[in-house]
This record gives C-alpha cells, sequence and structure tokens, in this order.
C-alpha cells in the first residue's frame, strides 16, 4: 500500500528524501545525545554506579523478578486459555440462559482493569500475590480469549457449521470438531499478540507487590541505594522489553506461516484482528 | 517511589477494635459515605483519560504518516517507537516517567502530567498501529486513482485514505480507548488519586467491606468502559453495512 500512495522517487525527490532522512536522523540523534548528555551530567554513567553488575547476587535477584514474571504469565496462560475456549462455547450456546448470563460476565470481566482484579481477589479473598497477580491475569485474558476465538467462529463461512449438523452431528458436537479447530488456527495471531498483552501485564504484579521483576528492581534500589535505581531500572526494562518483543515476534511469525497456507482456505485470518491488539 | 499495596494484619481492623457503633456498620453505607471521593476519582480518571486520549490520537496518527511516508529515516524512527512502546509494559513506562523525566529537566508539580506522558507516550503506538492497519485496509485503486489525478503525497492521505481508513479504524481506536481508561488504573498506584486510587484508600481504611468497595470501584469503570464498548460494536456494525 505504502509504495502506492507517492511516486517511485525520480533523482530530485530521492535527494529531497536523503535530505530529510539525514536531517530527521540528525534531529532525532540529536534529541538522544542530548538526554544521554543530560543524564551523564547527573553522573548516571559512571563506573561505579554499574559496576554492581559485576555483582552475582545483583543477577541472583533480577534472575528471581524474570522467574516470578515468567512463571505467574506461564501459569495465567494455561489456565487462561481452556477457560476462555469454556466461556467461548457458553458465550455462543444455544441456550439463553447459558448465553446471556456468560455474556454479561464477559462483558464486565473485559470492562474492568486488571490491576483492580488482581487488588480485588488479593483484598477479598486473602491469598498470596502470586495467586492475586494469576487470578486477575486469568479473569481477564480468559474473556478476551474468548472474545477473539468468538470472532474466529462467527468469521467461518456458515456452510461449515451447516455442513456438520447435516451429517448428524449434534450442535456441541459440530462446535468442537469443525468449528473450534479451524476458529483457533485462524486466530492463532490475535491469540499470541493477546499472550504478549498477558505477559506485560504482569508487570502490574508490582502493584499488588508480587516479586516479579520490577518489584525486584525496587527491592534491590531500595537495599542497594537509590543510586543504583537507575542502572539496575534500565537492565530491567532492557530484559523485559526484549522478553516481550520475542514473543512478539512468534507472532508475526505465526501469522506469516499462516497466510502462506492461505491456499489451504483456513489459515488467513480477516484483517479485522487489528483490534485484538489492545493494550 | 510508587507505593506497594498494603496488605495483611495491619490494615485488618485490629482484634481489640476501639468500641465504635455497636451496630455493624452496613457495607452500603461506606459507598453512600464516600460517594463523594468516588465521584472525584472518577472525574479524575475521565480527565486523565480524556488529556491522555486526546495526546495519544494526535501523537498517534503523525506516528503512522510517518510510517508510510517516502522518508526513510520518519520510517525508521516511526517503526522504532512502536516496536519498543508496544512491548513495553506500562508499568515500565510510569516507572520510566517517574525516573527519567525529572531528571531530563521535565519539572511537574504533580505526578499526574508523568502519569499523563507515559500514558500517551504508551498508547500512542497502538494507536499508529490501529491507523496503520486502516490505511492499508483501504483498496489500493483509491490511492491509486487519486494519484492518477495528480495529487501529492499529503493530498492522497489527507483527502483520500486517512477519512476513509478512520471509518474502518474507528471500532478498533475505541477498543484502544477503552484500554486506556483501564490503564490510567495503573497511575492509581503511583500516587495519582484517580478513581483506582481512591479505591485502594477506601479499601485499607474499611478492612471490613473491602468488596463492597472494590465493586464500587468497578462500577465506576464499567460506568465508562461499557457504553464505549457498545458504541464500539454499534460502529462497527454500521460500517460493516457501508462495506
Amino acid at each position: 500500500m505504502s509504495s502506492v500512495l507517492y511516486d517511485v522517487p525520480g533523482p530530485k525527490a530521492r535527494r529531497v528524501s536523503l535530505i530529510g532522512s539525514v536531517v530527521g536522523s540528525l534531529l532525532i540523534l540529536g534529541l538522544l545525545a542530548w538526554i544521554i548528555s543530560t543524564l551523564a551530567q547527573q553522573g548516571i554513567f559512571e563506573g561505579r554506579r554499574w559496576a554492581i553488575f559485576t555483582r552475582a547476587d545483583v543477577w541472583t535477584l533480577l534472575g528471581n523478578g524474570i522467574g516470578a514474571t515468567l512463571s505467574a504469565a506461564a501459569v495465567a496462560a494455561v489456565i487462561a486459555f481452556p477457560l476462555g475456549l469454556l466461556l467461548c462455547l457458553m458465550r455462543i450456546s444455544d441456550l439463553a440462559a447459558i448465553r446471556v448470563p456468560t455474556r454479561i460476565v464477559l462483558e464486565f470481566l473485559r470492562g474492568m482493569p486488571v490491576v483492580l482484579m488482581m487488588f480485588f481477589v488479593l483484598l477479598v479473598f486473602g491469598t498470596n500475590q502470586f495467586i492475586a497477580v494469576v487470578a486477575g491475569l486469568v479473569l481477564y485474558n480468559a474473556a478476551v480469549f474468548a472474545e477473539i476465538i468468538r470472532a474466529g467462529i462467527q468469521s467461518l463461512p456458515k456452510g461449515q457449521r451447516e455442513a456438520g449438523l447435516t451429517i448428524g452431528l449434534t450442535s456441541f458436537q459440530s462446535r468442537m470438531i469443525i468449528e473450534l479447530p479451524q476458529a483457533v488456527r485462524r486466530m492463532m495471531p490475535s491469540l499470541v499478540a493477546q499472550l504478549v498483552v498477558l505477559l506485560k501485564d504482569t508487570s502490574l504484579g508490582y502493584i499488588v507487590a508480587y516479586g516479579e521483576l520490577l518489584r525486584a528492581v525496587q527491592v534491590m534500589a531500595d537495599f542497594l541505594g537509590t543510586q543504583f535505581l537507575f542502572p539496575v531500572f534500565f537492565v530491567a526494562a532492557a530484559i523485559y522489553i526484549a522478553i516481550n518483543i520475542c514473543v512478539s515476534r512468534i507472532a508475526v511469525w505465526i501469522e506469516r506461516r499462516g497466510s502462506k497456507k492461505a491456499a489451504g482456505g483456513v489459515a488467513k485470518a480477516e484483517p479485522e484482528p487489528i483490534e485484538a491488539e489492545v493494550a | 517511589m510508587p507505593e506497594s499495596a498494603h496488605r495483611g494484619s495491619g490494615n485488618r481492623p485490629p482484634i481489640f477494635a476501639p468500641v465504635r457503633d455497636t451496630q455493624p456498620k452496613d457495607v452500603m453505607d461506606v459507598i453512600i459515605e464516600n460517594l463523594p471521593l468516588y465521584w472525584e476519582g472518577f472525574l479524575r480518571t475521565l480527565f486523565l483519560s480524556a488529556v491522555s486520549g486526546v495526546i495519544a490520537l494526535v501523537l498517534g496518527t503523525v506516528l503512522a504518516a510517518a510510517r508510510v511516508s517516502p522518508v526513510a529515516a520518519l520510517r525508521g524512527f516511526s517503526m522504532t517507537y512502536v516496536e519498543i512502546l508496544r512491548n513495553t509494559p506500562l508499568t515500565i513506562a510510569f516507572f520510566f516517567a517517574a525516573i527519567v523525566l525529572p531528571r531530563l529537566g521535565v519539572k511537574f508539580e504533580q505526578f499526574e502530567v508523568a502519569a499523563i506522558i507515559a500514558l500517551s507516550a504508551y498508547t500512542a503506538a497502538f494507536i499508529a498501529e490501529a491507523v496503520r492497519s486502516g490505511v492499508n485496509s483501504v483498496p489500493v485503486g483509491q490511492a491509486e486513482a487519486a494519484r492518477s489525478i495528480g495529487m501529492k503525497f499529503g493530498q492522497v492521505l489527507s483527502l483520500i485514505i486517512l477519512p476513509q481508513a478512520l471509518r474502518t479504524v474507528i471500532p478498533p481506536l475505541i477498543n484502544i480507548l477503552i484500554a486506556l481508561v483501564k490503564n490510567s488504573s495503573v497511575a492509581g498506584a503511583f500516587f495519582v488519586l484517580e478513581l483506582f486510587g481512591y479505591g485502594r484508600q477506601l479499601a485499607n481504611a474499611n478492612g471490613d467491606a473491602v468488596l463492597a468497595v472494590l465493586l464500587g470501584v468497578a462500577f465506576f469503570y464499567l460506568l465508562i468502559t461499557v457504553p464505549l464498548g457498545i458504541l464500539a460494536s454499534t460502529v462497527e456494525r454500521k460500517v460493516a453495512i457501508a462495506r
């Protein structure tokens, strides 16, 4: 698309574009340089501040933080996905008595901040922080998974379900054997994108004092002194972002792989799942 | 630095509580008594979301335009920005705004400003992606037709592509704004007294009515998010008919 928006640049346009690129890069580099020099003036980059990374215990603490982050995300994802499937089936049930309450519950769960749910579980049920974080993540993401899969099922050609019913499957069998497998495959990119959201949301555990990566940073800063907050925060943020980018890349890879197989008529999702990719 | 959630015996009513009303207070009373606080928090949440939302919409659209522009440096910058911000947990964005910005000379009286900066910088990345997908969803023929009658890049984008793209993009944009409203709750953990911030205070102060207090907070969030969600699906249905 973007290449259609403007002419194939000629020599003059290329020169203008090159100048634009250079000026733009210089501006951005200048801004970065200003940020770095301002920070450097305050002694942020002094060796002694960064020397703590030669200590093994600092890395142990960071490692524990990463472990806590990943384990909360993993447990939550493993529980949220089947729960999402179940909620999705209930949401599209033929029985209004199941469908309507499920819809209300889903709207409720999707409309609430995750951190509020974590806090709720923590205080109302008096659980430990890990369970509160996992429960908050599960409740929210199961609801989102349910909506994503439902969108996938609705995007299937009507004939799929009709064919299933025609050969004598019950409504439930048709859902399980015919529709769900296709829907899940179709929505794979959105589902993985939602996993990134889930992983990112583990950082909310910080707010309920769960010992994840960011909390580990805070603990270290309290323990070693605030002058180390900056380096430790930067390293932790870099690790967090790196992990997330890796998972996002997997999502992109799955999407590409899916669209290659689109000849089979199943894998390519409509350009719609943008909406699933929400914060 | 942000305070941690207080929990444990310290906040529960002590066993030998000082003699209070002989009658245990009705839980609904806690909510009704504190309605002004809820209301104030609600308005603060609305304010945070609205201001951040407007900034993010503008910034996100500019980023999306940069992403499809002919200047390579702009494309690269926009791509990097979106890639990094989209993969940054919001809490880290807040942390960044809290500890890095003050050192760069960005002075703010209240933490609210930092919260707005973090929220809008974060949300802008998602808006940029949504707008870009919208640009890509406009049929190529539209751009070709516009180009063939002699329009320039800026004209093609502002007169032909973006107006059409915006229509497809509005439902996802509303969903992003819903997420923004919910995300503003993170500010409550960073000393900004919005809905979640007040909710936390109230929950700590009324250990015996935590359930009611938090459900009250949830109610006010749903008051914003549910109507927006209904709006999004209505718009979506209308657009679907038009296409």
